[in-house]
């Protein structure tokens, strides 16, 4: 029902792609994150919360139609819905059937409640397609109380040598989360522009949000000390300049690794991540009951051969998502 | 153990040396006393015997997971360290038990008799009472090697810091044989009575390498010149009628020289020489491979005493009738050291010869001979300087030759390890012989951070094949490889084998066309040889 082609994955049946990365007549979207929702399309296809998401990066002018989760679409006899994935707010799975048989296609999607997006919640279907980006065993997350408890203490003995805190994280997912979960810290956030423009357009579709305030030029120095500093990943050492004395911590799931926290230069690494962990990935799959995986963006030939083994086909499929999470392509 | 993991964990995120400083000076200040002196002796490079492999933690693991193998070294090729791949992939922790330091440490020495299945349980056992964190450092301690950047330095400023001590008369102190079961810190500091050890080495003084033309460092006469040696640096003691030898890495290596026990009658007592241990026959020096073959091994064969004879090329005297003469200048150190040596007169001490010289070009011009003298360059030492603690700029200065260099096309790519678990940066360097390319030397530095995440996107862009970790790409990049010897091999499938390869350059500008050959390598080989 779905195939992989050069553009993206495509629905013949209902002459449809699913977050192709080439310009397209229809795309449905699973969410507004830059590596799956790309520009050029005719027509998008998404969950209501997406719709402002998408037009400050693709544009106020794109030709976009929102629906609800569950609510069903008909593409030529498909009938296509989108069901809570619990990566970031307005995140789908996306459900594809025709005379019976059902596709899943997962996007980018995590089984923690992080209190902001709509709690990820299984699908069955016949074929099941799923991201890796986490797929090692050596990736399991631990409990977000645990982890937010951990950043709060980091922030108590920076406060103690009277230091900013800046933390990384993406600017639309992760930075929310993290300011949703840090909220009783402090009683505004300072922000860099790519978040604060995210905040706006979220605010303005209703969601209620902690308060920010947006880091400029002309913020007093005396702002800094003590106070929480979050900023996308693509963050300059240079614009972090001016809030010095500061500690840095990045809010990653790569920061299992601990190479990698030293490698960029952190203070502190905390393995926060809005995908699926190891163990997460496993249930997700087998609770879609599915007959045939295939398994996209991230350790994917390791996933799909563990799978196998385990006695569930399993296929690899190169797609050009799976950016976003190292970095390289910016979020905002 | 808690306290433990969590000092790995400040000094390994932490960046700056006073944040690392102040976590161990805090550490020495609260720990449990048994606890420092592990601490100290982990820290400084004196780690444990091995009693458990790491194929029997791999399997063990493996074990204790249900993961299949393949699945196991995938992981480890992504975290790039074994210790932490065991720690992420365990189950948490079922039994936690708040253990010191010390406890772990001693259990684990125990272990060096025990038979498999005890050493099984203990270990399971140990990986079900630890989170983490603690796991992470308990699988070091096994394995070995915290490279969390302390430096020695650092450790015995941490010291000094705790107990008001002077740092050089410290570092001489935390130095020498001692084993953290029995020695207690205070010991070691002399907050206690009974004599020094007299196997005790002195800290090394290290020379930097010389980055300015050799006129910004004043009038000639000034310096002392002599070669500079391509061996290991050591220090011969003779004290209370015993004769210890002591590699640079602190390590005792009396036992690895039979060729130097006659100084233990021939030294007068109380003396202590600096100056490098060389393979050495009919007055030259030969080259490092042949002090290789004697490295390594635990016994020393009657065919290797003849065709690897070692030698030792005093270049210091630090000790001298029971006094540490260190404050001296050089002058009077050298003059010293030179009747020890004629009176001594024992073919395996030789004086490391001084090179006369008046004008810096002439000098210069001399260095260009270095390797007719199977030597690295020049150093350069201050007449009038004492012998320091450590690598301090002023004094001494190493002014190596240039090195050899060859351009060369990248065959193949590995993932690093450690803190570029992510990235490419382990390459497989071939040469041209007619139409094939001929792989001869790996190399990993020599690149910035930048240039490394430039070819570390190349290669995941031109991937011919995967192998594993091995990763074969099209042969276009070329890259200018320095090293500093060459030698025939025949473990190599190019025949070559050479010292210290690494990227000096990337040759962004030259196509693969232009690249040396294998005949190239095969003179330099040959002129090399002669
Ligand atoms: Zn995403
Ligand atoms: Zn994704």
């Amino acid at each position: 029902m779905i195939t992989f082609t050069n553009s993206g994955l495509y629905c013949a049946a209902g002459d449809f792609y699913i977050d192709p990365w080439k310009p397209v007549t229809r795309a449905v979207i699973t969410h507004a994150h830059s590596d799956h929702a790309r520009f050029g399309s005719r027509y998008y296809l998404c969950e209501h919360a997406t719709v402002p998401l998408l037009k400050i990066r693709l544009g106020q002018d794109i030709n976009v139609q929102g629906i609800s989760y569950y609510e069903s679409i008909y593409f030529n006899g498909v009938k296509v819905s989108l069901h809570p994935a619990g990566h970031i707010i307005g995140s789908a799975q996306i459900r594809i059937e025709k005379d019976g048989e059902v596709w899943v296609v997962s996007g980018d999607y995590k089984l923690e409640n992080d209190g902001l997006s709509a709690p990820f919640e299984p699908v069955k279907c016949h074929t099941f397609i799923t991201e890796s980006t986490f797929g090692l065993p050596i990736y399991r997350w631990a409990p977000q109380d645990q982890l937010f408890a951990g950043i709060g203490q980091w922030i108590d003995d920076n406060r103690q040598l009277a230091k900013a805190s800046v933390l990384l994280a993406y600017s639309l997912g992760k930075a929310q989360r993290v300011m949703q979960h840090l909220q009783h810290k402090t009683e505004k956030f300072l922000v860099h522009g790519a978040i604060a423009n995210t905040q706006e357009a979220l605010v303005q579709s209703g969601w209620k949000l902690p308060p920010i305030e947006h880091i400029t030029p002309e913020t007093p120095k005396s702002a800094f000390p003590n106070s929480i500093i979050i900023a996308p990943p693509s963050a300059d050492v240079s614009w972090m300049k001016k809030f010095s004395p500061y500690a840095l911590g990045i809010c990653s799931g790569w920061m299992t690794v601990r190479g990698n926290m030293r490698r960029q230069n952190a203070d502190a690494g905390f393995a926060l991540s809005d995908h699926a962990d190891w163990p997460g990935l496993l249930s997700a799959v087998k609770a879609t009951g599915a007959q045939k995986v295939y398994v996209t963006h991230g350790f994917s030939s390791v996933f799909a051969r563990y799978l196998n083994e385990q006695g569930i086909p399993a296929e690899e499929v190169v797609t050009a998502y799976g950016e976003e999470e190292n970095g390289n392509i910016v979020n905002n | 153990m808690q306290q433990f993991a969590k000092l790995v964990q400040v000094i390994s995120n932490s960046t700056k040396t006073n944040e690392k400083l102040s976590a161990l000076s805090e550490y020495f200040a609260t720990a449990p006393a048994r606890d420092k002196t592990w601490v100290l002796a982990l820290f400084t490079g004196r780690r444990p015997k091995r009693t458990v492999n790491t194929t029997q933690l791999k399997n063990w693991c493996i074990q204790e997971t249900g993961l299949p193998e393949w699945l196991f070294d995938e992981s480890y090729h992504t975290v790039g360290d074994l210790g932490e791949t065991i720690a992420l992939l365990l189950p948490p922790p079922t039994d936690r038990k708040a253990a010191p330091l010390h406890y772990w440490m001693e259990q684990l020495l125990q272990l060096d008799k025990a038979d498999e299945t005890t050493k099984e349980k203990f270990i399971k056992s140990a990986w079900s009472s630890l989170d983490e964190s603690e796991r992470f450092v308990f699988n070091k301690l096994i394995t070995g090697g915290f490279r969390i950047g302390v430096s020695q330095k650092m450790m015995v400023n941490a010291l000094a810091k705790t107990w008001d001590i002077p740092p050089a008369t410290l570092s001489h102190m935390i130095i020498g044989n001692w084993d953290p079961r029995e020695a207690t810190i205070e010991d070691l500091l002399h907050l206690h009575t009974t004599g020094a050890d007299a196997s005790r080495p002195y800290p090394f003084y290290l020379a930097y390498p010389l980055e300015t033309p050799p006129e910004e460092l004043g009038p000639p006469e000034e310096w002392q010149a002599e070669w500079k040696w391509d061996g290991i640096r050591g220090q011969i003691i003779k004290r209370e009628g015993q004769l210890f030898v002591w590699s640079r890495g602190e390590e005792l290596i009396t036992e690895k020289f039979p060729e130097y026990q006659p100084l233990a009658t021939a030294l007068p007592d109380g003396v202590v020489l600096d100056g490098e241990i060389l393979t050495y026959s009919n007055n030259t020096p030969l080259p490092f491979q042949t002090l290789q073959t004697r490295i390594g091994r635990k016994t020393i064969t009657r065919k290797q005493l003849q065709e690897a004879p070692v030698a030792f090329l005093a270049y210091d005297l630090l000790e001298w009738e029971a006094a540490d003469i260190r404050d001296y200048p050089l002058s009077q150190r050298r003059a010293l050291l030179e009747a020890l040596v004629q009176q001594v007169r024992q073919p395996m001490l030789q004086l490391s010869p001084v090179i006369s010289f008046t004008e810096w070009p002439q000098l210069a011009a001399l260095r260009e001979e270095a390797r007719a003298h199977v030597s690295e360059g020049v150093m350069l030492k201050k007449l009038s300087a004492p012998y320091q603690v450590g690598r301090k700029r002023g004094d001494w200065w190493k002014w190596k030759i240039d090195p050899f260099t060859v351009d060369a096309v990248m065959l193949y790519a590995q993932k690093g390890h450690g803190r570029r678990s992510n990235l490419y940066t382990d390459y497989t360097f071939a040469v041209r012989d007619g139409d094939n390319l001929v792989p001869f030397a790996k190399a990993y530095s020599g690149l910035t951070d930048k240039e490394i995440a430039e070819v570390d996107s190349w290669i995941k862009r031109h991937s011919l094949e995967k192998f594993g970790p091995v990763r074969t790409v099209e042969p276009v990049q070329v890259f200018e490889i320095a090293f500093e010897g060459i030698a025939a091999s025949n473990r190599h499938k190019s025949g070559i084998a050479l010292r210290f390869p690494r990227i000096a350059r990337w040759r962004k500008d030259k196509p693969v066309s232009e690249i040396n050959t294998l005949d190239d390598l095969k003179r330099l080989l040959e002129m090399h040889r002669g």
